[in-house]
């Protein structure tokens, strides 16, 4: 246990300096303050998959109440252990593939607009209508329209560790 | 929802039993597939938001950084003209026509444009004075047809224009109550696409389509007559319904570096420099500034805390020619070899206003100090090579190197040109300038060249050179002062084309989409009526038929983004290794994150997340840290350079732009060749006014290993062609692509 920890206070110091500069990149005013609707982001971008709710959680732990905006200072400490405690950890492909092959329900190898929208906006943590224009612009090949979920699962997972 | 926290929490999710293929999965199964694909690709589009920021931070700090290149060169042109065309004894050369302009009466007798005869073989638009609409139409379908306009009807064009434009006031005044909803547009910068699309999404312009356009119509892109060509034409048809504000860019040494001179000189090679001429004069006429209703303050950059509209109203506005060539100095200045001193005291003291506490959030995205800077600490004890003490003549200087402004700090580029010995044997001086004509530039270049902020106060642009950085402050009591309520400005790229600040009370409008990158921003026009209420329209100009996915653009800007990076990396390679090194005694090859992240900032200067973009750059030996080696390995110069020592190679490939405009400039008759005597000199210039210490047989080996004809004379082109920076992997990746098949979606 001792072991643990002293390996995670070791990397303490690199993980305040990627938490900082992902937090500086939405801090406009170099004031330490990033607006709220944007701090998802940040957390996202530091390798973390948390639902809508865990964002949410997070949010309410460190917002400074009524001025929409969350300092660094609370921020750090707070993001700092969901990064030591690996607290979110990255969904596995074939986790993923898993979850489409589920809602692909007659196996076809793909899933039609139709269906994958209606998932994605009536279930779950629902999708706005952008965001589910822009999961088909982005997944739904040019000419059947169809979203071929194995092919995209490895080429859309590999991106460089930021 | 509730599902949300028990999947978070729980690693696992239920197997799909070989059952449950048959029947269908229970609902509570698909949920908590869905939440699970709605995770990951938020995820992921949050991921892609952020480099896409990183992306744009990369872009704009370059082209920031090279602004300040910008006013290296503009400097370096007035010194050279005092030494080199001395030198020549003729002054029809280029340089002296550009930047020391004698009226030429000749350009001016209205038969100069009629003398030319224009050929049965031209299929372009011939236009007939005074322009109909089916002349500005027949523009229109040339344009689009890719076709170009006869130098004869762009002279008599300008000519026309500029005649009108004299009858202009400084500040055009506007109302809404005789027109419909006005059209006001930001930089265009010669993207005719962009243009063509606003017309055709909005109307052309006409009585019921009033359009404001908010200067920067060229530079940058390749289509920049076209763009002006019909900007004129359309003031020409409607002077009522077609108003322009001069940008920054409409300033002929600004388009010595960003293109437009080159493109004009391009598609007309006999007349070009009669066409540079006149839109010289024009761009100087154009009005500075547009009001509407009394309430809405139009102008390209934006104010200063000195800004004064009554003042402006009565300026000659166009006396100010260009933003950089400053005017005549007072007497206090030219008191050279005791100001040189006040000025590297200046330099030793000079409070680091690029280190991070005391960035305002507009410096913080730029440059953090002129290059000039680090060259002149470098070699401060830079000996002038014999030669260039022939240079040295005690004249008076006929036009002005750049002048400390007194509500500033000495400006870091200033130093360079005072420090270079030879001006210290000038004794005479002109006589002091009346303070008018100083302020007069002033409140020009403020409006041109001004930046808003965020935080209160007014503090002058150093990284732009001119103009200042205007708080919500500066902007409340400006408004207060004239009874306005708005400030529409451009100037800067948005993303969105568009963006608002000091609560609303500034406006930023910028209409060239794909600014950066295909993809980079999107471009936005602003239609105002009665109300005065802004509303907002943005488009995007596409090459590509098929619509590209956000992936896509991000990946394709992110590319680009990091290639052009990657060009900065190679130019500074010798001093990055030796930064580098300081940190590696025991010649390994590699040190920590931390250490490369120090270097990089200190030496580049941008204001970038360089621990964030580090896997683009370098790789990361086995034990973690990082093999700095491998960030240059991709990149090799044009040619194989041998014998030269790496601090003129870097030079070289840093300055290749600079140089290239330099050459053209001498090369008078466009021939390609310049004369060995001549290359070396201007080279001597701008080595001493860089305060960069090269051997003058270095640059005489180097030129004689480029081949050259026998008779004395480099081709230049081959010369640069040696500094263009070449990408080893380009050649590879596209042999990747065309391997690359069936289906990808993104």
């Amino acid at each position: 246990m001792t072991e643990k920890k002293q390996s995670a206070e070791a990397m303490e110091p690199d993980v305040h300096k990627k938490i900082k500069a992902a937090f500086k990149a939405f801090d406009y005013e170099s004031n330490n303050k990033v607006d709220v609707r944007e701090i998802g982001t940040v957390i996202y971008s530091l390798g973390c998959f948390p639902t809508q709710a865990d964002l949410h959680d997070i949010i309410a732990g460190v917002e400074e109440d009524h001025t929409g905006y969350i300092t660094l200072d609370k921020f750090l400490p707070a993001m700092t252990k969901v990064l030591l405690e690996h607290k979110f950890p990255p969904i596995p492909e074939d986790l993923l593939l898993q979850a489409f092959e589920v809602l692909d329900k007659e196996k076809k190898g793909y899933l039609e607009p139709e269906e994958l929208t209606k998932h994605m906006t009536q279930e779950g943590e629902l999708f706005t209508q952008e965001e589910m224009e822009e999961m088909l612009t982005a997944l739904a090949d040019h000419e059947d329209n169809f979203v071929y979920y194995k092919d995209l699962i490895s080429q859309l997972t590999i991106d460089p560790d930021m | 929802m509730g599902c949300g926290t028990s999947v978070a929490t729980e690693p696992q999710e239920e197997r799909v039993e070989p059952d449950d293929t048959v029947k269908s999965p229970s609902p509570a199964l698909t949920m908590k597939a869905a939440i699970l694909i709605q995770r990951w690709y938020r995820r992921y589009m949050a991921r892609l938001e952020m480099r896409r920021r990183y992306t744009w931070n990369i872009f704009q700090s370059i082209e920031y950084a090279g602004e300040q290149d910008q006013l290296q060169l503009s400097s370096f042109f007035s010194f050279m003209l005092d030494n080199f065309t001395q030198l020549n004894g003729n002054r029809s050369d280029l340089i002296s026509q550009l930047l020391n302009p004698v009226v030429d009466p000749w350009l001016d007798r209205e038969t100069c444009y009629k003398l030319i005869p224009v050929p049965e073989s031209y299929t372009g638009p011939r236009l007939s004075f005074p322009l109909s609409v089916s002349d500005t139409n027949a523009l229109l379908s040339a344009f689009k047809e890719q076709q170009t306009l006869h130098a004869r009807y762009v002279l008599q064009l300008l000519y026309e224009t500029k005649k009108l434009l004299k009858q202009m006031p400084n500040i055009t005044h506007l109302s809404t109550s005789y027109t419909n909803e006005i059209t006001i547009c930001g930089d265009l910068h010669g993207r005719l696409d962009d243009l063509l699309l606003i017309f055709y999404k909005n109307g052309l312009p006409s009585a019921q389509t009033p359009y404001v356009f908010n200067g920067d119509f060229v530079d940058r892109g390749k289509k920049s007559v076209e763009v002006v060509s019909l900007l004129f034409a359309y003031l020409l048809l409607y002077p009522d319904y077609m108003h322009l504000n001069r940008g920054n860019h409409e300033d002929h040494i600004m388009n010595l570096r960003y293109g437009f001179t080159k493109e004009v000189m391009q598609k007309y090679k006999t007349h070009g420099r009669e066409i540079l001429q006149l839109f010289q004069d024009v761009f100087s006429l154009l009005p500075i500034a547009t009001v509407i209703d009394g309430k809405i303050l139009i102008v390209h950059g934006g104010i200063s805390d000195q800004t004064d509209l009554d003042f402006l109203s009565s300026v000659d506005r166009h006396k100010v020619k260009s933003a950089l060539r400053f005017p005549r100095r007072s007497v206090e200045q030219l008191d050279i070899g005791h100001s040189c001193k006040r000025m590297r005291l200046a330099a030793g003291s000079h409070p680091s206003s690029h280190s991070k506490n005391q960035r305002t959030p507009n410096q913080r995205r730029r440059c953090g100090h002129s290059r000039q800077d680090s060259a002149a600490s470098t070699s401060s004890s830079s000996s002038t090579s014999s030669s260039s003490s022939s240079f040295c003549s005690p004249r008076t200087p006929s036009c002005l190197s750049p002048r400390p402004r007194p509500s500033s700090p000495s400006m870091p580029y200033t130093i360079n040109v005072l420090q270079v010995p030879y001006l210290d044997s000038l004794s005479s001086v002109p006589p002091p300038a009346p303070p008018q004509h100083d302020r007069e530039w002033k409140q020009v270049v403020d409006i041109l060249w001004s930046d808003p902020k965020t935080q209160e106060g007014c503090s002058p642009n150093t990284f732009r050179g001119g103009g200042c950085y205007f708080g919500p402050d500066v902007t409340r009591r400006l408004l207060l002062r004239h009874g306005l309520q708005l400030l529409i400005r451009s100037h800067e790229c948005k993303q969105e084309g568009y963006e608002l600040c000091h609560g609303g009370k500034v406006i930023t409008i910028f209409s060239a989409s794909n600014y950066y990158e295909e993809g980079s921003n999107r471009g936005a026009y602003i239609k105002v009526g009665r109300e005065l209420v802004p509303r907002f329209y943005q488009y995007q100009v596409s090459r590509t038929t098929r619509k590209l996915t956000l992936t896509q653009r991000v990946r394709a800007a992110e590319g680009s983004a990091l290639k052009a990076l990657k060009e900065k990396l190679f130019t500074h390679r010798s001093e990055l290794l030796s930064g580098l090194q300081q940190y590696d005694q025991n010649n390994t090859g590699c040190v920590s994150v931390s250490e490369w992240t120090q270097v990089f900032e200190s030496v580049l200067r941008l204001d970038l997340p360089w621990r964030t973009l580090r896997p683009h750059l370098a790789r990361l030996a086995p034990d973690g840290s990082v093999d700095y080696q491998s960030c240059f390995e991709d990149m090799e110069p044009g040619i194989p350079l041998t014998q030269m020592t790496p601090n003129l190679a870097d030079t070289l490939f840093r300055y290749r732009t600079d140089i290239e405009i330099i050459f053209n400039i001498i090369d008078k008759d466009h021939s390609g060749l310049i004369s060995i005597e001549e290359f070396r000199h201007t080279w001597c210039l701008f080595s001493a006014h860089l305060g960069v210490d090269i051997d003058d047989r270095a640059i005489d080996d180097l030129a004689r290993s480029i081949d050259f004809n026998k008779d004395g004379s480099i081709d230049f082109t081959e010369f640069l062609d040696a500094f263009r920076v070449v990408h080893k992997l380009d050649n590879k990746e596209q042999q990747l692509n065309g391997k690359a098949a069936g289906r990808k979606c993104s």
